[in-house]
């Protein structure tokens, strides 16, 4: 109770009393178990619900309504008095959780972030300016004499984002590397190096001071959970956040997984075990013909890449098969350069994002081409056959059949992935890579209750 | 490789003649790009110690405050004859990085970031687990090729260029240095020509190699306003009641000037009924493209007069219609903009990690140095008078045993090249560098005091 009186009192400068903490340090509150988990799930409600705002596209109002609604939904406390401690208990418990991977990492700190950033817009100026102060930003207001010298062009600026000018405002001038996203939408006037930024804009600041410090705060957190708290805490904590992260939803299946790599000796297992039909299909065809057309060097390569190949093993994998058709020599001259170029390595160095089923599902492959979605392009015949040697039996069988007559493939290839791995799928596929990782987190799991002392290892 | 030309080359470099004239004759050797010719330049003219005292950015120093593992963590990567890329190359001192370059003869060179870590070990340190082989520092880069302006010139296309669209370099050049500085606050900015297509940017300020993807991406899309899509009409996307103080500077200072007095002649950009449809397509109002297009396709005019006779008819129109408001009016920046504001490959400068070809390489295609560009008179540079490699052995060749060691590249025609870089670049630059490791040493000195005299 100490702690957090402390941080209420912190926020009480000049009088003013808010309700949003910083998080600055891990309080010292006791805390029932159940309750550790429970304040930790509805939190992980909200981020997950800000999560998919964001990726449907959601305009800055519309999300501002959004956060703050999810906000009230499940952040209440039948005591008043302990919805403080369950925004901050839930805070740091999550940080534990996601603390773990570059990938957890990220996308914990973008969700918080975007959720403390609605938060602190919702609050009174004179709140927002003790919460600056609280963060120690050295920024002082521009003085009379300085913003007269450079009026014109902030009533200009302010004219070009569509607000009103007013002659009192308060400016504020910092360097332009602290405010990105106001740079980038061309929201402030910068001069010399300098950003002139509004008293509505210092959300801006604040966020990249808030997230700067919470990106340091989770790398620390995952060093003292893998040299300390995990062994201390393995009868106790450990299971609790070990349980509350397989409930994250992956965000993003165009983004390669860093962390996950895979290598070579695994890869005909994991090709057997993991992936999509279209996928699946491609490697056995290389293994078989070594080799692919452009076409399926794309969608194959790329995909190999989302789920961890690296490009060395990559180049490896390509040349060990092309070798024996084409030979080595052939391959490096004129094969291994699209490979470099898929993992941004030349060309134009853009590192290209694996292929999502539409664009999979829309592509018209040709003589001798092997790419594309199977449900769609392959022959009821071929597809019968292919899923038959996936073990998909009679009666799944006919079910992917019916959606493909009619045409809905992901659909299908949804079924496919429930019959092969005997669990439901209720996001649907959208992506290969998703398909991909939706197996391996069945499979980890799976692993991991018939050999719990695995779990540890599997999901580090 | 055309091996009959080698040899030629060759031995023209064997005859000693009398005369000065007769000399520069017999000791042309014949165009092209080749590994021996590169040989020779990387032999005699490449400034190493340039490139060395450049990005060791004072660290190669005696003074207490500098960091010596600086250079070496530096990535280098090479393309040799062959395509084969050697990446995650890195040199502790200016003569390895030069034997490594003789030894190699890579037809390109890419510089990288600077590492947390030597990148040549790398591997090493990724078996602790974490992963601390991360990029700390990197110049802010830009590359600009003028093929993505294909849309926008009808004397070239692809990979050609001539003067009359060269301007769009010199366009970009302005309107991207005199932001980075007067904006941005930098000084000490490289540019170079790449050897074919386009300007490479180096902004070399500690600030600027310190940035952060996000930050480097916030500076790219502060320079943006191309919404870049084939299928709509418009590319360019100027909203909003009023323009950013940026833009308008651009616009007054550069872009509008550039469009009217050099552009819109020089690529004819109302010539004929093709053209003229693409302008047209940018102003959303039927009333006006349908009056202007009667206009034009009933006027038959002498050829020189067209554009700007057919320029001003379209401004005119549109200032005028002052019913229609702004949203008209804006047009007019908006075809200037289409047509001339700088197109940056964005990717390039957002990630600390890209690699980009150093200064001083030779183009393959062209055999043309990766000279540096003046700012400041960008509008005078000729890409077709750039120094080839060819170029450069015919003149050592013929100056004969002029320069000692490291300074061969004196008397040829690169030599202001490497004048300018020296004098106008690299020597403020290393000042500042120096101020600012005795300044930070300094305050590491003071705050270590600090903490032992409690």
């Amino acid at each position: 109770m100490e702690a957090v009186r402390s941080q209420r009192k912190s926020s009480v400068s000049n009088g003013v009393v808010t309700t949003l903490p910083l998080y600055r340090s891990a309080p010292l509150l006791e805390v029932r178990l159940e309750d550790f988990e429970l304040y930790a799930i509805d939190r992980l409600r909200v981020l997950k619900g800000i999560s998919d705002g964001l990726s449907r596209g959601k305009k800055p109002d519309e999300m501002e309504k959004l956060v703050l609604d999810l906000w009230k939904t499940n952040m209440r406390h039948q005591h008043s008095s302990e919805v403080v401690n369950k925004d901050i208990i839930s805070h740091f418990v999550l940080r534990l959780v996601y603390c773990r991977t570059e990938e957890l990492r990220r996308w914990f700190l973008s969700m918080e972030t975007t959720l403390f950033r609605y938060r602190f817009r919702d609050e009174a100026p004179e709140v927002q300016r003790a919460l600056m102060a609280e963060f120690d930003l050295p920024y002082k207001a521009v003085s009379n004499a300085e913003y007269e010298s450079v009026k014109d062009k902030l009533n200009q600026v302010a004219r070009a984002i569509g607000q009103s000018t007013t002659t009192d405002a308060i400016f504020y001038k910092v360097p332009f590397e602290e405010v990105p996203e106001l740079v980038a939408g061309r929201r402030v006037f910068i001069q010399k190096g300098n950003a002139y930024i509004a008293m509505n804009q210092v959300v801006s600041l604040v966020i990249t001071q808030f997230r700067s410090h919470l990106s340091k705060a989770l790398v620390l957190t995952n060093r003292k959970w893998t040299s300390m708290i995990r062994e201390q805490e393995k009868d106790r904590l450990a299971p609790i956040i070990e349980a509350l992260s397989t409930s994250y939803l992956g965000p993003d299946y165009s983004q390669p997984r860093e962390h996950a790599e895979i290598s070579l000796k695994d890869i005909d297992q994991i090709a057997k075990s993991s992936f999509p039909l279209c996928m699946r299909h491609l490697f056995e065809k290389l293994r078989e013909d070594h080799h692919l057309k452009h076409g399926g060097r794309m969608q194959l390569g790329l995909f190999l890449k989302g789920v961890g190949l690296k490009l060395d093993d990559a180049l490896a994998f390509w040349r060990a098969e092309f070798s024996r058709k084409v030979g080595a020599e052939r391959f490096d001259k004129e094969y291994a350069y699209g490979i470099r170029h898929n993992y941004g390595k030349e060309g134009k160095r853009t590192d290209y994002t694996p292929y999502s089923c539409q664009k999979i599902i829309s592509s018209a492959p040709g003589v001798g081409d092997h790419h594309g979605c199977p449900y769609r392009h392959f022959s009821e015949e071929n597809l019968r056959a292919a899923l038959t040697r996936m073990g998909v039996g009679n009666r799944p069988l006919e079910d992917v059949i019916d959606k493909v007559r009619n045409r809905h493939y992901q659909l299908a290839c949804t079924l496919t992935f429930e019959a092969v791995h005997g669990s439901s799928c209720d996001a649907g596929v959208n992506h290969p890579n998703q398909y991909y990782n939706d197996s391996q987190r069945i499979l980890e799991s799976q692993n991991s209750s018939s050999n719990p002392k695995g779990t540890a290892a599997a999901s580090m | 490789m055309r091996r009959e030309e080698v040899e030629n080359g060759r031995d023209d470099m064997l005859i000693d003649g009398d005369e000065n004239e007769q000399r520069r004759i017999e000791n042309a050797v014949p165009d092209g790009f080749n590994a021996d010719y590169l040989k020779a330049y990387y032999g005699k003219v490449f400034p190493y110690v340039d490139m060395f005292k450049w990005l060791s950015y004072g660290n190669d120093g005696k003074h207490p405050g500098c960091d010596h593992s600086y250079f070496g963590r530096r990535e280098f990567s090479f393309t040799l004859d062959n395509d084969i890329y050697l990446r995650f190359q890195s040199f502790n001192t200016a003569s390895e990085l030069e034997n490594a370059i003789k030894e190699k003869c890579p037809f390109k060179i890419d510089i990288g970031p600077v590492y947390s870590v030597d990148p040549a070990k790398r591997h090493a340190y990724s078996l602790g687990g974490d992963n601390i082989f991360t990029p700390v520092e990197r110049e802010l880069v830009f590359d600009i090729d003028i093929s993505d302006y294909d849309d926008v010139r009808y004397c070239c296309s692809g990979a050609d260029v001539c003067l009359e669209c060269w301007p769009l370099m010199t366009i970009a050049i302005k309107v991207i240095d005199t932001s980075l500085r007067d904006d941005f606050g930098f000084s000490h900015i490289l540019w170079v020509y790449s050897g074919r297509r386009g300007v490479h940017c180096w902004v070399c300020d500690g600030k600027a190699r310190r940035l952060n993807n996000e930050q480097r991406a916030a500076i790219v899309d502060y320079f943006r306003v191309y919404k870049g899509n084939e299928n709509s009409s418009k590319k360019v996307s100027l909203v909003g009641p009023a323009l950013h103080p940026f833009l308008v500077r651009s616009y007054n200072e550069v872009l509008k000037d550039y469009f009217e007095n050099r552009l819109l002649l020089s690529q004819n950009l109302f010539l004929n009924e093709e053209r003229f449809e693409k302008i047209l397509e940018m102003i959303p109002d039927e009333s006006v493209t349908s009056e202007l297009r009667g206009k034009w396709l009933s006027n038959k005019r002498s050829k020189e007069e067209i554009n700007v006779a057919r320029w001003d008819q379209l401004k005119h129109l549109l200032q005028s219609s002052k019913q229609k408001g702004q949203g008209l009016r804006r047009c007019i920046e908006e075809i200037v903009f289409s047509f001339t504001y700088p197109r940056l490959d964005m990717e390039v400068s957002k990630h600390m990690n890209h690699l980009l070809k150093a200064p001083f390489c030779v183009h393959p295609k062209t055999g043309r140095v990766c000279v540096p560009i003046n700012p400041k008179n960008c509008e005078e540079f000729d890409p077709s008078a750039v120094p080839t490699l060819s170029q450069l052995l015919g003149e050592l060749n013929t100056g004969g045993f002029r320069g000692e060691g490291d300074n061969e590249w004196e008397g040829t025609s690169l030599g202001s090249c490497v004048r300018y870089f020296r004098e106008s670049f690299l020597q403020p630059l290393l000042k500042s560098c120096k101020e600012e490791i005795e300044t930070s040493y300094n305050a590491k000195v003071q705050q270590s005091r600090n903490s032992i005299s409690w």
